[in-house]
Formats: structure tokens, sequence, C-alpha cells
């Protein structure tokens, strides 16, 4: 059944240059895919991480702590994505390495995979910040003060009722903020992090057939896209259990 | 139903709740000025007044939702040490005093993601650790005892607002505390849903559940308590029992308040 697809693919076909193996790149292309996600995965734990904290100190925090994190998302929200990137690959470790060589120790190079996470995570965490400050601000406050008139400890509160209201109000932001990590990716590209966008551009200047490969790429792309909203339409239908269903507006 | 007005030194029934001259202010603004109460087991006492008049605050002020000025707070036994400021020195102490005093509110409050039953049964078994199994049983016969046992399942949007408060004083049921506060139970219902949740209350003040009530309900308030207090801005104005409150008032302010209300 699957033999006309499969023939498409084969030497000779209209998709040869798609194969899977060699001299076909689909391989290489779907190889970049997967680093592409495993890069996107990482930065958007780290920046779940980055954004419960910082939303929690923002709004909960210390004077202190909320001035840093106000500079934390201000300066890397207006800085482009690219240039920290950059910082990030080779003036850190460059800095690094002074000190290193200084003091007697061996240079280290950086793993583009890791500051590629790191950057990322980095980026999306202030704006994953920004969105869970508003999530949790949009939460009736009877719904925390309930838990403290019943002597709910702080963190049992934050676990029990505040991270799942919050989830609620914030499942429409963090889905965008997922679909920017996946392109966010493509930026990778300058420090020569093999994910889908640098193997695309590799298998098309090998061949020259740049129609193709990024047509392919896109569409790759585009199948994440339709997955992650997928699975995102559904983490909100769960996390809107109990709140009557959303009327349509009476035109 | 009402308990007997006994001399005050005589009466052998330990006290629940009571508390000295409590002060609060918001910034410059004093809502309370001084303001005690004394409340025995199986006492209810019914706090009325008009808009601005700090009943509200001077409910929240007993379990610390908001945190006096000056004054003394004593749950049971127990003393809420504070600080000179007026915060408490133990936030321990004052989460275990919350766990015995079932708070009901004005816009009910149950967690929305939760169903009825889990609305129940949450601070059981996640802060008083009652086994789960233990606490459902114990929810059932409360949702049973409130008329909504049919509701167990339901998530509390889906419920109306005479069933939601109905649902929040089975919440506060479900913890067995030693005294609930009701902060205007009925002030956000429609009229002819306040019924069925007087109906509840009516039923916990027969069985001798000691009750601070926050209430604009006056022929209610009149049929259920054993003490009422009159506050206005911020001071007691008269107290006493109901029928000396309401049928001779000696304050001109309360009596203009009893005209008004009707």
């Amino acid at each position: 059944m699957l033999d006309p697809i499969k023939n498409m693919f084969a030497p000779g076909g209209p998709f040869e240059l798609l194969a899977f193996a060699p001299p076909g790149w689909g391989g290489n292309l779907l190889f970049g895919l997967l680093r592409s996600l495993e890069v996107a995965g990482g930065a958007y734990a780290l920046a779940l991480v980055i954004g419960i904290l910082g939303a929690w100190g923002k709004l909960y925090g210390g004077e202190l702590i909320r001035d840093l994190l106000q500079i934390y998302t201000i300066v890397v929200r207006a800085v482009p994505e690219l240039v920290l990137i950059l910082i990030l690959y080779y003036a850190v470790p460059q800095a690094i390495n002074s000190v290193l060589v200084a003091s007697g120790h061996e240079r280290i190079v950086p793993p583009p995979l890791m500051v590629g996470t790191i950057v990322l995570g980095l980026v999306i965490g202030a704006y994953m910040t920004e969105v869970l400050r508003g999530a949790i601000k949009a939460i009736p406050v009877g719904q925390m003060e309930a838990a403290k008139a019943y002597g709910m400890p702080a963190g049992l509160t934050a676990w029990r009722i505040t991270l799942p209201l919050m989830t609620a109000n914030a499942i429409s932001g963090m889905a965008n903020l997922w679909l920017i990590a996946t392109k966010d990716t493509a930026l990778l590209a300058v420090i020569g992090f093999g994910e889908l966008t640098l193997s695309t551009r590799q298998a098309a200047g090998a061949t020259k057939e740049h129609m193709t490969f990024f047509a392919a790429a896109a569409l790759l792309y585009l199948i994440i896209s339709i997955l992650s909203g997928r699975i995102f339409a559904f983490a909100e239908r769960w996390s809107r259990r109990g709140q009557a269903p959303l009327k349509r507006a009476a035109i | 139903m009402r308990s007997v007005a006994l001399d005050p030194v005589s009466d052998p029934r330990p006290y629940a709740i009571r508390v000295q001259d409590l002060h609060k202010s918001f910034g410059t603004l004093e809502v309370l000025r001084g303001v005690s109460l004394s409340a025995r087991q199986g006492d209810v006492i019914a706090i009325i007044g008009g808009s601005g008049s700090g009943k509200s605050t001077f409910l929240r002020c007993i379990n610390f939702l908001e945190t006096p000025t000056r004054g003394k707070v004593v749950i049971g036994d127990e003393e809420i040490v504070v600080r000179p400021d007026g915060t408490p020195v133990h936030r321990r102490q004052i989460e275990q005093i919350r766990r015995r005093l079932g708070m009901v509110f004005q816009n009910f409050n149950l967690w929305s993601h939760k169903t009825v039953l889990e609305n129940l049964i949450e601070v059981p078994v996640h802060v008083l650790g009652v086994p789960k199994r233990e606490a459902i049983v114990q929810a059932q016969e409360l949702l049973r005892r409130v008329g909504l046992s049919e509701k167990a399942q339901a998530y509390p949007a889906y419920l109306s607002g005479g069933q939601q408060q109905r649902a929040a004083i089975a919440r506060a049921l479900a913890i067995d505390p030693r005294a609930m506060l009701f902060d205007e139970p009925t002030s956000a219902l429609d009229p002819e849903l306040v019924g069925e949740v007087l109906g509840v209350i009516r039923g916990l003040a027969g069985e001798g559940r000691t009750m601070i009530l926050v209430t604009h309900e006056m022929k209610f308030a009149r049929e259920v308590s054993s003490h009422v207090i009159y506050l206005h801005n911020g001071s007691v104005e008269e107290e006493g029992p109901p029928d000396q409150l309401f049928d001779a008032p000696r304050s001109e302010r309360l009596k203009q308040f009893l005209r008004s209300v009707g």
C-alpha cells in the first residue's frame, strides 16, 4: 500500500533527493528536525522553571528580587535573540577562557546544544515570566483567600490551588511560546548548530535544489505546529475543567 | 433553639472566641476603633451594621485574614501572639487556628477547578491528614445534610448561587470547626435563593454550633442569634440579646438603622 509513496522517494522518483538514506538528504533533514525539537524542548522546560519562579518572585518576592527580575525581563525582551546567542556563544566563553588560561587551565569550548538550550530558555523564560505573572493575577483573589482561611500552608496553596488555576489562564500564551521556541531554534544555525534550518541550507547548497529542500523544511515546521496545536488544545480543555464552557459571542 | 442567656459569671460553658479592644486601620483610615466580643461555645453572635461599619473587617480579623492593628484575639484558650505592629509572630499558629474556624464567604469562594466533593475533602485530606476514604464518606454525609448529594461530582460553576453557598457551608463543616464565621453569606444571592441558605444556617444554630454571623438579614439575625452586636463607624454602638436590641433599641443610631432596613 505504501509502495507508490516509497517509489516517489526511490531513485528517479520526483522526491529522490529527499530519500532517507544517502544520496538522498531526507535523513539529514529529519535528524536536523530532531535536534531542533531537542533544543526547543530543553529550552521550553528551562523557560517553564524560570517563568514559574520569575512570576512568583515578581508577585510575592521582596524588593530586591522584584527589581532583579524586572531588569531580567526588560533586558532579555529588548535585545534580539540573535545578539544574545552570539554573546553567550562567543563573548562569554572568551571571558571565561581568559580567566582559565591565566590560571593555567585548559580552554573550554561550549557545546552548541547547551548554549542554544540555555539562550533560548533564558529568552523564552522572560516572556514566560510575564505570561504566568498575568495568569496568576487573573485568578480571583477569593480562590487563594479560601485556602488561606482554611490554614493551607503557602506551598500547598501554590501547588494545589494557584498553579492549576494559573495554567488555565496561561495555556494560550504558553502555546504561543512553544511555537516560538520551535522556530527560534533556526537562529542557532549561526553558531553552526546542525538543526533543521542549517541542515536544509546544507542540502540545498550541495544540490542547488533550493525550492525542494526549503519547501520540505517548511512542511516539517508546519507539521510540528499542527501537532503542537492539537496537544495544547487538549491541555487547554483539561486545564479549564470546571469552568463553564465559553459561550460564543452574540453577533 | 436560642441558647438561654445566663448570668455571665456563672455560665459554665467555656469560651470559644474572645476578642478584646480590636483596632484596625487601612493607612490613615481607622476602620475598627476598639471592638470586643466574647463567644462561649454554642453562642450565635450576629454582627449587624450599615455598610462601612467595619463588620466584615472585624470578622476577617478573627482569623487574621486582615491583620489587626492592635488588640487581642483568643481562640479557645490560645491567644494569638502578635508583634507590636499587630502581625502574628508565629505563622504556624495562625494556620493551626484557621484550621479550627470554618469560614463562609460572601462570594462562596469554592475552588473552581475542583468538584463539590473535591472542595469538601481538600482541606481534611491535604491539610488535616484525614484518610481520603474517610473524608469522602464524611463529605457525602455533609452534602446530604445540605441537600446537595446529587451535585457531588459537579463543578461549582454549574451550581446556582444558593447551591454554591450550601456547598461552601458543607466545606466549612468538613473541617469539624470549633466555630463558624459567616461573612454576609446571603448578600451575593438572588432573593429567591436566600431562604435555602438561611435554612442550612438555622439548622446549624439549632445543633449548638458556635457561630459568628455578619449579616444584613435582620429577621434572621433576630431568630437565630443569642447575642447581637450593632457596629457603627468601627465601634460597638449597642449590643445585647436580640429581643432587647430589636424591640427596645436604646441608641438613636440603631433605631435609625433598624428603621432604614425595615
